[in-house]
């Protein structure tokens, strides 16, 4: 009987956290069925995953998601690459850091979003300005991690691989860059977050396609069942990313202790 | 004492060497000849400017004057206080460091050596201090170094380990047969294991004693002690005594030998 009981409390224990969630969902769904919320107000939860279903078949949910996650994809790349240079550039030389360091940390201030009417005088509603505002979010948080890294390495460390012969390429390929990657992995972290916010907005404002696109276009036409639809994908890209930036994570940081499997 | 000590331009000879750091003098004129082969302890209160000598000879820093003047084609190898293994490499990638690809066999038996060859693929983090000190001797002794230099190295262990640790440096310094100086704050670890204890006192040698016991020594030996706690009386009275020593106290009434690790 007790372990019976036992197995019964672990499920509940289990359980427990998702009891809140589902039990709101219920009450929104009761909500739209009983008539006590209004459709252009929040659509019923079956509603949403009907329209879900359409879009599915319909294929525009797949066109629009790969059109959002390619321009994450070529912003993030770009301004993470151009990140990871110059912080490397400035953690590394003192020359590399007296040329850029003020002036990317001037750059820093501006919040990305403020150059957005800028941006869409330069490239129109084009592809490029939304991939260059992701780009330009991004950059920041890769070169101040980057940077920070590299220059908190443990001197000791340093002087050591120094005095074991190290030098130019071999001391940055087995101790600088190793050294700083736990860094430079959580500006990484902290810019794909980045990336998802300026590009819901940039596509939200302008844009002919994406899933931002779809939530404007939708509350154009009073589909609410659609914007909540886009809010909730949002939501499940940010949360993929997430999951492989910290599969990454996992994989080049096995020698740090916190990464260890409990033993 | 061998016989390479009285060929020229093998030893290592330092004349009037002199560091400061900024008003400060560390090392005042001090003049030291190192035989090849030696195995030197220098001991001393903390500031007395062994870990400066140390890292002249390493070459992690440079005299303001005087001459040192170390053997032509001399490879020098440092073992510090701290491990400092690159906590990213693999145990044994950490006895690499330096190496060729083509020496890597090298490693494997140098870890052999001290005894963790079954800990190679693991990572640093996972092992004790006292494992972590001996893959770094095993990676200081895999360059088969003509100087080795030990600062140090077995202060932050507790006294078993450290026990075990001297064992394990005297024979593979026997092995080796490299000058080996070793920096530490215990008299009795110096005596045990040197050929020459030298005290360093305010930047110049205060005392220069061989240690004519055959190894291996036992610390509980009359001569031992005797000769630890002339030492040890010379480093107490301090540099602003300049009257001879008073040697003849009884051996039981003082226990010198609790007071060598307040040093």
């Amino acid at each position: 009987m007790s372990r019976s009981h036992a197995l019964a409390q672990g499920l509940w224990q289990r359980l427990l956290p998702w009891l809140v969630p589902i039990l709101l969902l219920l009450f929104w769904q009761q909500a739209s069925v009983a008539g006590w919320l209004n459709h252009r107000v929040l659509p019923a939860p079956t509603e949403v995953l009907v329209a879900f279903w359409q879009l599915l078949s319909s294929g525009d949910l797949f066109r629009h998601l790969a059109v959002s996650f390619a321009r994450v994809a070529s912003g993030f790349v770009i301004g993470a690459g151009l990140g990871l240079a110059f912080g490397l550039l400035a953690g590394v030389s003192r020359l590399g850091e007296a040329l850029f360091d003020t002036t990317l940390q001037m750059l820093r201030n501006i919040p990305p979003l403020a150059i957005l009417p800028l941006v869409i005088l330069w490239f129109g509603i084009d592809e490029s300005a939304k991939v260059f505002l992701v780009a330009f979010g991004v950059l920041f948080p890769v070169y101040l991690n980057t940077y920070h890294g590299i220059r908190s390495l443990d001197p000791q460390l340093l002087e050591m691989a120094r005095s074991y012969g190290l030098s130019g390429n071999a001391l940055f390929r087995q101790v600088v860059l190793p050294g700083a990657l736990p860094s430079i992995l959580v500006g990484i972290r902290y810019a794909l977050g980045i990336a998802w916010i300026i590009l819901i907005v940039a596509e939200t404002l302008s844009a002919t396609s994406g899933i931002g696109y779809l939530a404007s276009n939708a509350r154009e036409f009073l589909q609410t069942d659609i914007v909540v639809l886009s809010i909730l994908l949002y939501a499940a890209l940010g949360k993929v990313v997430d999951v492989a930036a910290r599969a990454l994570e996992k994989r080049w940081l096995r020698w740090h202790p916190s990464y260890f499997k409990a033993a | 004492m061998k016989l390479d000590d009285l060929k020229t331009g093998k030893s290592i000879v330092l004349q009037g060497l002199i560091r400061r750091f900024g008003e400060r003098v560390v090392l005042d004129a001090l003049d030291l000849h190192i035989p090849q082969g030696q195995f030197l302890a220098i001991v001393g209160r903390s500031g007395c400017g062994k870990s400066t000598l140390l890292r002249l000879l390493a070459g992690l820093d440079q005299a303001d004057g005087g001459l040192l003047q170390q053997p032509d084609g001399q490879s020098v190898r440092v073992m510090f206080q701290e491990a400092r293994l690159l906590p990213w490499k693999s145990v044994l990638d950490n006895v690499a460091l330096g190496l060729p690809a083509s020496r890597r066999g090298e490693a494997e038996q140098a870890l052999a050596e001290v005894g963790l060859a079954d800990r190679a693929q693991e990572w640093p983090a996972r092992l004790s201090g006292g494992q972590r000190q001996r893959v770094a001797l095993a990676r200081a002794l895999v360059h088969q170094p003509s100087l080795l230099l030990l600062d140090e190295p077995l202060g932050a262990l507790d006294a078993l380990t450290r026990l075990e640790m001297q064992g394990l440096i005297e024979r593979l310094w026997q092995q080796h047969a490299c000058t080996t100086v070793l920096v530490t704050h215990d008299v009795s670890e110096a005596v045990t294991l040197a050929d020459r204890v030298v005290l360093l006192e305010e930047g110049r040698v205060a005392l220069d004693l061989p240690v004519d016991l055959p190894r291996s020594r036992d610390p509980a030996d009359s001569r031992f002690v005797a000769l630890e706690q002339h030492i040890l009386q010379r480093v107490l009275q301090g540099p602003s005594f300049n009257t001879p020593l008073i040697n003849e106290t009884p051996l039981a009434s003082l226990h010198f030998s609790q007071l060598h690790w307040a040093l």
